[in-house]
């Protein structure tokens, strides 16, 4: 039923779905633009690094040039040849806070993410949380350090780590995503800027849920951060991150890396609500969001847990992934991406069995609407000596309005008879039943859809802390705003 | 006094395809109306039609509504106003849990009202109350909406969801068929429990035995899209005796 305000509706809805796309005017202490070895040397002496990092760094540096900025092309997405040269690789607020009081970070830092509703203030926050703040290229704050330390638990910007704890980020940095990884993985190794970095000791359950929360303000500028995470034999540790970025009319490049190592009996759950700026309603603007996670289970009984709810970013690029290394270690792989008017999105896991009855979970949900493009593509291989490996992969893809494409590409490699791999795939729309039904009894048909599509989430949303799960639910109401009508 | 809910000469389209031919009816508040008739005769077009389902169109004539003229609403709104329509066939919603679908919509209409929101609390205890009425067990009202309920299971959810939003007007498409003799019984003294000076009710039915419980005012014969005959409760007598070949030609 079409009327004069219709168009003026969506135009408002979708102007007003991103709340987070204010900038914030801080002073910034940048590297000149582009792209060289002494880009990499200034963000090095920046953060008065070891000479070894810096070494690591350059080479990386070196391995990226030879690539000669060719960007892999397999993936389902389109856009314009990045210009590398044309961006600024390090970018942080001038004053900047010892790290050791949240009463030395600039006010406005801290106004900035209680508009984003992540208050850094330890009265104020949600209990059992702590936040390490990273804004552009470096960490501005880091909560509820002292409590954490009690435990022998260590959560700090990386760049402390490096002058702390050496002899952990030596050990581990790289060893998950080596360097040589993917076109993305070595830039950032070359530029990676700043990240979390956890450590939970041996048999210890980290008492709060700790997470990072990720802001992009400069512009032009790429954030390039790494985070790491170990957890010792016989720990658990629930990690969640967090993204927003203002509204830019050019698009902006995020390539991360993230890290995660769990030892025997150890278990790392982790969770991604992420929510970069999607660009308007034209595709104009947003952020290229191209990142590799991987994690290690390298003890027997290990287990990691990826949740990732994907809303935001003009394009995104990313595969959170597990090596089943230890024997009976178990990758699970929850996703839910929704993308809306020119969004596209390629995402998925890959799940290497290597050790002996080792299991793998996959359950990936899709929600395209608009004119946007979702690809699940996923890697299933089963190495010769994971006797017993088994794994069960369900895709599910929701399509809103017919302008929008999903694509499932599942990739499988068994080299053991006694593996057992499972893959469900289905492709489905909202049927007019179902919008008449929840219509007739009050829901409005924006309500209708959100309800309706959070249904079809469901089986990933209870996968997360229950402190996000109804931030998600929200979120995904807000994704899907003139999506219909 | 108005009636509550007036159609004249109402003609209405599905996909194009002619189904209501010239429809006639007037409900007042308080009065319980029957509406019988063969298969395919268009009585469940016209609950699509009432309630504002895409692609059923009206072509001629009107639908009034307290007054208002109800063509014109969003099915949304129809709902928020009064209108409830029990659903011959209740379809699935996976993934949205029973409670949450009914205080979604609980509330929405509740807002519409200009009534506040209940909390979890207090929503709760409604909804045990009302479920137990209607023989219901906890984890039937907590599973995905009508998801692998039984035939059965699905009218006694649509009645639930009526008992809670208390509509003004509420038009039940064969919610008698489906359900066992006790489960029958039971839906009766759920509808009968909400017949009220205010309220009005329009059943569509197959069967006498669900107006052996619930005492229509009127009965109506839907067929070939117009109502062909209307009387008192005696009509649905006549007919679950010689069936519809008593009404002639006209129903054929
Ligand atoms: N989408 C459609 N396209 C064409 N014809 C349709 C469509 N939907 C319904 N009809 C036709 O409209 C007529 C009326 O259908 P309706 O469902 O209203 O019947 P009914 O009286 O409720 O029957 P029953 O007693 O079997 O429930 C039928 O002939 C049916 O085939
Ligand atoms: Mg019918």
């Amino acid at each position: 039923m079409a009327d004069v305000s219709e168009t003026e509706t969506i135009n408002q809805a979708t102007t007003e779905r991103y709340k987070y796309g204010f900038v914030t005017d801080i002073e910034s202490d940048t590297a000149p633009k582009g792209l060289d070895e002494s880009t990499i040397r200034f963000i090095s002496a920046k953060k008065d690094e070891p000479e070894w990092l810096l070494e690591w760094r350059l080479k990386a540096f070196r391995m990226w040039q030879a690539l000669d900025e060719e960007e892999p092309t397999w993936a389902k997405v389109s856009y314009p040849k990045i210009d590398f040269q044309d961006s600024y690789y390090y970018s942080a607020p001038k004053e900047k806070p010892l790290l050791e009081s949240l009463d030395d970070v600039d006010p406005k830092l801290l106004e900035t993410y209680t508009k984003l509703g992540i208050p850094l203030q330890e009265q104020k926050m949600l209990a059992g949380v702590a936040v390490d703040a990273v804004f552009d290229s470096v960490s501005v704050a880091t909560t509820f350090k002292e409590e954490l330390s009690k435990h022998g638990v260590i959560f700090c910007p990386i760049s402390e780590a490096v002058q702390k704890h050496p002899e952990l980020v030596k050990k581990y940095l790289g060893s998950v995503v080596p360097t040589a990884d993917n076109f993305y993985a070595t830039l950032n190794s070359a530029v990676f800027t700043d990240g979390s970095f956890v450590y939970i000791p041996e048999g210890v359950r980290c008492p709060m849920e700790l997470s990072t929360y990720f802001r992009i303000n400069a512009a032009e500028t790429g954030q390039f951060e790494r985070t790491l995470i170990i957890a010792d034999k016989g720990s658990y540790v629930s990690y969640l991150e967090g993204c927003t970025a203002p509204m830019r009319d050019e698009h902006q490049l995020h390539a991360a890396v993230v890290e995660l190592i769990a030892l025997d009996d150890a278990e790392i759950k982790y969770s991604t609500v992420q929510n970069w700026y999607p660009g308007d309603e034209n595709g104009k603007g947003g952020i290229y969001n191209f990142v590799t996670k991987r994690g290690a289970c390298r003890g027997k009984n290990s287990k990691i847990s990826w949740t990732q709810v994907e809303t935001g970013s003009a394009i995104t690029w990313k595969y959170p992934s597990c090596i089943l290394q230890g024997d009976n270690s178990v990758g699970e792989f929850y996703s839910i991406a929704i993308t809306n008017n020119y969004q596209q999105a390629d995402t998925g896991t890959k799940m290497i069995h290597m050790g002996k009855n080792t299991k793998s979970r996959i359950i990936s949900k899709g929600i395209s609407a608009g004119h946007a493009d979702s690809t699940y593509r996923g890697l299933v291989k089963v190495m010769p000596g994971a006797t017993g490996a088994r794994n069960f992969t369900q895709c599910d893809s929701l399509l809103i309005g017919d302008q929008c494409g999903a694509h499932t590409v599942p990739y499988i490699e068994v080299r053991n008879k006694t593996a057992q791999v499972e893959h469900e795939a289905t492709t489905s729309k909202i049927s007019d039943e179902q919008l008449l039904y929840c219509r007739q009894r009050g829901l409005s048909e924006e309500d209708a859809t959100t309800l309706i599509v959070n249904g079809f989430c469901r089986q990933v949303l209870q996968e997360l802390p229950m402190e996000f799960a109804v931030e998600a639910q929200k979120l995904v109401g807000i994704s899907l705003e003139g999506s219909v009508g | 006094m108005a009636p509550m809910l007036e159609i004249k000469n109402l003609h209405a389209t599905v996909d194009g395809k002619e189904v209501l031919k010239g429809i006639n009816l007037a409900i007042n508040p308080g009065e319980v109306h029957a509406v019988m008739g063969p298969n395919g005769s268009g009585k469940s077009t016209l609950s699509y039609v009432l309630a504002g389902r895409n692609g059923y169109d009206v072509t001629q004539g009107s639908i009034i509504f307290n007054g208002a003229d109800l063509t014109a609403m969003e099915p949304e709104i129809r709902a928020r106003e009064g209108i409830f329509l029990a659903f011959q066939y209740p379809v699935e919603i996976p993934g949205v849990a029973g409670t949450t679908f009914l205080k979604t919509a609980y509330n929405a209409i509740r807002k519409h009202r200009g009534e506040k929101e209940l909390d979890a609390m207090q929503f709760l205890k409604l909804v045990r109350a009302k479920q137990a009425d209607l023989n219901m067990t906890d984890d039937m009202v907590r599973r995905p909406v009508n998801v692998g309920f039984s035939g059965g299971e699905k009218k006694r959810y649509e009645m639930l969801q009526m008992a809670m939003l208390e509509p003004a007007l509420a038009i039940l498409d064969e919610t008698d068929s489906g359900l066992d003799i006790d489960a029958l019984k039971t839906v009766a003294d759920g509808i009968n429990a909400l017949r009220s000076p205010d309220r009005a009710m329009l059943m569509i039915t197959h069967y006498q035995r669900l107006l052996d419980y619930v005492v229509p005012d009127f009965v109506h014969v839907l067929a070939g899209g117009k109502i062909v005959r209307s009387g008192d409760k005696s009509l649905a007598l006549d007919l679950e005796k010689e069936g519809y070949a008593v009404l002639g030609t006209e129903a054929a």
